[in-house]
């Protein structure tokens, strides 16, 4: 068993590599063009990771560290090393499993592509970095992984290179989020200035013998958390997500919606213990705006993917809020699950559109239940889970996100009333769009009967990670109590740690100790539970009222509600506020720099030449009579003497190597009889 | 006879000197750039003979890895302005390269 | 009887020195080049005589791998090969000896009139590890310095030779 947490963790982290080393070099050449490699590989994965698992189980955390350099006069120690804990072995096993299904889905989706096996290639590269990240035990190495998923990101979104969108998005995507890992950067380097370590271990005992001054530590958290909002697409650097779906749709599930967007959370939460209560408020804050501005977005989109990717961004926001307001476990608890029916989703919507023949325009469909039965069901399944319907994985973690929320809120008072009060609100809406979506696609009559007629259900190899993916979203592979996951087996291996700031006070919001705030949580569980079925049903309910039964006649409400309808349409302008603002104010300036050498310093260059016209004009008589015979005088004595010296001038380098040796042995022997 | 610190920087000279001809009385380019390769070693050569003889000590080799990563450099930029010279006159004789002397 | 690293040195110094004088006083630029390999090798010995193993090996790679190839290739590049033989004019040689023997004798005076500060010749057991640790502990600065000097002259190279 030992020997499982001595090795196995960075077997898992080594094998995604060589498959990427493989294919990428080999791939070509390889029968199938290696697709069998790396999937086969990922599943061996899996198991490895499961492995891990159980022996973490019986073990408990691990941890090694290994010298890598020392640099400076100082000998200051830079360290690699990984460590197993409650939190890294739950996400290497998520991160196999989804890459291991997306893998499988690949083969039949991406068949044919004319790059199909750089494709496989790319995605290897991608597991090994985002493993990566989630065993480092080390600062700056998870920095280094933290870029590498960046660019492997970059690679498979901007896939379909050939086209003018996937480029744009691409850049977007990389652009945006180095935004955020540039406060990440600064936030690392001020931890490492106070603690001159970047190991996690030694930095939480840094800080909780009190090395970083409080208003330090909550800039470093603050900034830290900076590189979690730009991976994980939080408010205001999100709207990059929502663009990065032009990639292929198994490459959206795995990384713009189970994966890499996940790591923010899981940064977040391995920083969780250092954060002081202003920097978890600002957390705190952020997610809940993001959960809300996302699913309003969500109400009114066409797009098959873009919804499910305002869908992503508002889970994002809501694990992101649980971290701020306290409930770390919960937190990571509605990462995997989400991840798990997110991912389902995004293949359910990859096998409608591989159905469909290239139709993403939910308009458009309508009766697919008939033609894709399986799909349609799994499809169900973990849409009931993200609206949060009893007997689902969904319905645990997200409503024990709104308890949290609760006790938070009652815990602190005053402005933290609003958290609670929005994630209500955003699972009501996340419901009727959740809902909308299901309606419009599987439900009613077929609204293009031509594409409908071609229409079929995927093969098995498409079907099956989804089948597999739903299965995962029922409640008791988490807990046996359908109706709360306090007590289940998997809360109790995500336990949360005991912040290091116990009873430090913010702004507005004190940090508890974990007895507190269970003691409030626990008050908050009924109440909670009981508010978000009403809203969860009201929400369904809604949404069959105006797109099944057709109750309502939603043009009407468009044009009556449309300055909100075109809001939301318009993802709140935030792309066109981005534009006017941050691109425009770079381009206005050049402009501006522009005008200023055009007007300013070319009149006053203008005005000098005027000036100087005039005067040479007057002074012009005087010269031609007086000066000239003079100058002339000068003139020929400067000729005679530029003709001598223009023999030096040869224009040959070899003459000027000759006098330059010379003039350095002239020196030589000037200073030294000096 | 032992062999002391005079007779590496003798041979030093002798290098340096040699690149210097080469530099002076060559007129290809790439003449040119081995003089100076030349003119480098002899330095190199000079700047070890010290760190053995003169106690620079280790200090001494650094100094000289320095000066091969200058050469590198230099030999790479080098060598590109001299086949943007060829692209442009035709020729790799410098003296042929007057253009800017009328 | 003189002692082996006294012939050696005798020998790897005529090598150096000979070959040098091959490479500037040959036509052919081809054979300068190849000339250069010689006398370069012949430094590189001379460096494992000085006990500077690291140098040494460092010199045959980079002098002799690289700097010499691109040499060769820059050669190739330049020269028609095709209708006239690789050869180059010598430019106002006598003038150019005459130069260079006068600078040759004035280094020789300073050489042997200077009194360098000379200590007894240090026995360096393994060169390697001393200089990675001063790379990156004394030296660490000019280290990424220099890095920073490769990536300038590797871009610079790639502009200056592009197509446009």
């Amino acid at each position: 068993m030992e020997f499982a947490l001595k090795f196995l963790p960075l077997a898992i982290l080594i094998i995604p590599l060589v498959s990427f080393l493989i294919i990428i070099f080999f791939g070509k050449r390889l029968p199938r063009q290696g697709d069998w490699l790396g999937t086969g590989f990922l599943f061996l994965n899996l198991f490895l990771s499961l492995y891990v698992f159980i022996a973490f189980m019986s073990l408990g955390n691990y941890s090694i560290t290994y010298d890598w350099f020392s640099l400076g006069a100082n000998e200051t120690k830079f360290t690699v090393g990984f460590v197993v804990d409650q939190l890294s072995a739950v996400m290497l096993i998520v991160v196999n499993l989804i890459s291991a299904l997306v893998h499988l889905f690949s083969v039949k989706y991406m068949e044919g592509d004319s790059k199909y096996s750089k494709y496989f290639a790319y995605l290897g590269l991608f597991t090994f970095s985002m493993l990566g990240i989630v065993i480092t035990n080390n600062l700056l190495l998870m920095y280094v992984f933290w870029e590498l998923v960046g660019l492997s990101s970059y690679l498979l979104i901007g896939f379909w290179y050939e086209k003018k969108p996937p480029q744009e998005a691409a850049k977007k995507a990389f652009i945006v989020n180095r935004i955020g890992d540039f406060g990440f950067l600064i936030g690392i380097m001020i931890v490492f200035y106070f603690i001159g370590n970047f190991a996690f271990s030694e930095i939480f005992s840094g800080i909780s013998s009190g090395k970083i001054p409080s208003g330090w530590l909550t800039a470093a958290g603050i900034l830290l958390f900076c590189g979690a909002i730009g991976k994980s697409a939080q408010f205001p650097l999100h709207t990059w997500l929502p663009d990065a779906m032009e990639g292929p749709t198994p490459v959206s599930a795995l990384i713009h919606a189970a994966t890499m967007v996940a790591a923010g959370v899981y940064l977040t939460a391995r920083i969780f213990i250092m954060l002081s209560a202003d920097a978890l408020t600002f957390v705190a804050f952020i997610g809940a705006i993001t959960a809300f501005i996302a699913a309003t977005i969500a109400l009114t989109q066409n797009d098959i993917k873009k919804i499910l990717a305002y869908s992503t961004v508002s889970q994002l926001g809501y694990m992101i809020m649980a971290i701020g307001v306290g409930a770390y476990s919960y937190g990571v608890f509605h990462l995997v699950t989400h991840a798990f029916f997110k991912a389902c989703m995004f293949l359910g919507a990859g096998s409608v559109i591989y159905g469909m023949h290239h139709i993403q325009n939910i308009s458009e469909m309508g009766g697919l239940r008939k033609k894709m039965p399986i799909t349609f069901v799994t499809f169900l399944i973990s849409t009931l889970a993200i609206s949060g319907i009893p007997f689902t994985s969904g319905f645990l973690s997200k409503d024990s996100i709104l308890a949290s929320t609760m006790a938070f809120g009652s815990i602190n008072g005053g402005i933290t009333i609003i958290i609670p009060i929005i994630a209500f609100l955003v699972a009501g809406m996340t419901a009727f769009y959740m809902f909308r979506l299901v309606i419009k696609t599987f439900l009613g009559e077929p609204r293009n009967k031509e594409k409908y007629d071609h229409c079929h259900e995927s093969p098995l190899q498409m079907t099956l990670p989804l089948m597999i993916l739903s299965g995962l979203s029922i409640f008791f592979f988490y807990s046996f109590n359908p109706f709360g996951a306090e007590g289940g087996w998997f809360i109790n291996v995500l336990k949360s740690p005991e912040s290091l700031l116990v009873g430090t006070k913010g702004a507005i919001y004190h940090i508890v100790s974990r007895e507190e705030f269970h003691e409030a949580l626990h008050h908050a569980h009924y109440p909670a539970m009981i508010l978000s079925l009403v809203l969860a049903g009201l929400g369904i309910l809604i949404s069959f009222v105006f797109y099944f039964w057709n109750k309502v006649d939603t043009e009407k409400l468009k044009k009556a509600l449309n300055p909100l309808y075109k809001f939301s349409l318009n993802k709140w302008y935030f792309d066109e506020l981005y534009h006017y603002t941050a691109v425009s104010f770079v381009m206005g300036l050049s402009a501006l720099a522009s005008l200023f050498d055009k007007y300013v310093i070319d009149g006053i260059v203008n005005g000098a030449a005027y000036l100087t016209v005039k005067l040479s004009d007057f002074g012009g008589l005087f010269d031609k009579y007086v000066v000239d015979g003079l100058v002339n005088f000068t003139g020929g004595t400067v000729w005679v003497f530029g003709m001598i010296l223009r023999k030096f001038q040869t224009g040959r380098v070899q003459t000027y190597i000759g006098f330059l040796v010379f003039s350095i042995v002239l020196l030589y022997f000037i200073f030294r009889w000096i | 006879m032992e062999i002391t610190l005079y007779h590496y920087l003798t041979v030093g000279a002798i290098l340096f000197s040699l690149g210097l001809y080469a530099m002076i009385s060559r007129k290809n380019a790439i003449m040119i750039l081995m003089g100076i390769e030349l003119i480098l070693n002899a330095c190199n050569l000079n700047f070890i003979a010290f760190s053995k003889y003169g106690g620079l000590g280790v200090d001494g080799q650094l100094i000289s890895i320095f000066v091969i990563l200058l050469a590198v450099a230099e030999a790479a930029i080098a060598l590109a302005i001299v086949l943007n010279i060829y692209n442009n006159f035709n020729t790799a004789n410098i003296d042929e390269v007057d253009s800017m002397k009328d | 009887m003189p002692e082996l690293t006294t012939i050696l040195f005798y020998i790897f110094a005529f090598i150096t020195v000979g070959f040098a004088i091959i490479v500037v006083s040959t036509k052919n630029v081809m054979y300068s080049a190849v000339s250069l390999f010689m006398s370069l090798f012949g430094i590189a010995a001379l460096f494992l005589l000085l006990r500077a193993d690291f140098l040494a090996l460092t010199q045959v790679m980079v002098y002799i791998g690289g700097i010499l190839v691109l040499l060769i290739f820059g050669i190739m590049l330049t020269t028609k090969i095709t209708d006239a033989e690789i050869k180059t004019n010598n430019l106002s040689y006598i003038p150019a000896a005459f130069f260079t023997t006068g600078i040759f004798v004035i280094l020789i005076f300073v050489l042997y009139t200077t009194k360098w500060n000379q200590k007894t010749p240090i026995q360096n057991e393994e060169t390697i590890s001393q200089i990675g640790k001063a790379l990156l502990s004394s030296y660490v600065l000019p280290f990424e310095i220099a890095s920073i000097v490769l990536l300038v002259a590797l871009v610079g190279a790639i502009m200056f030779s592009r197509k446009k």
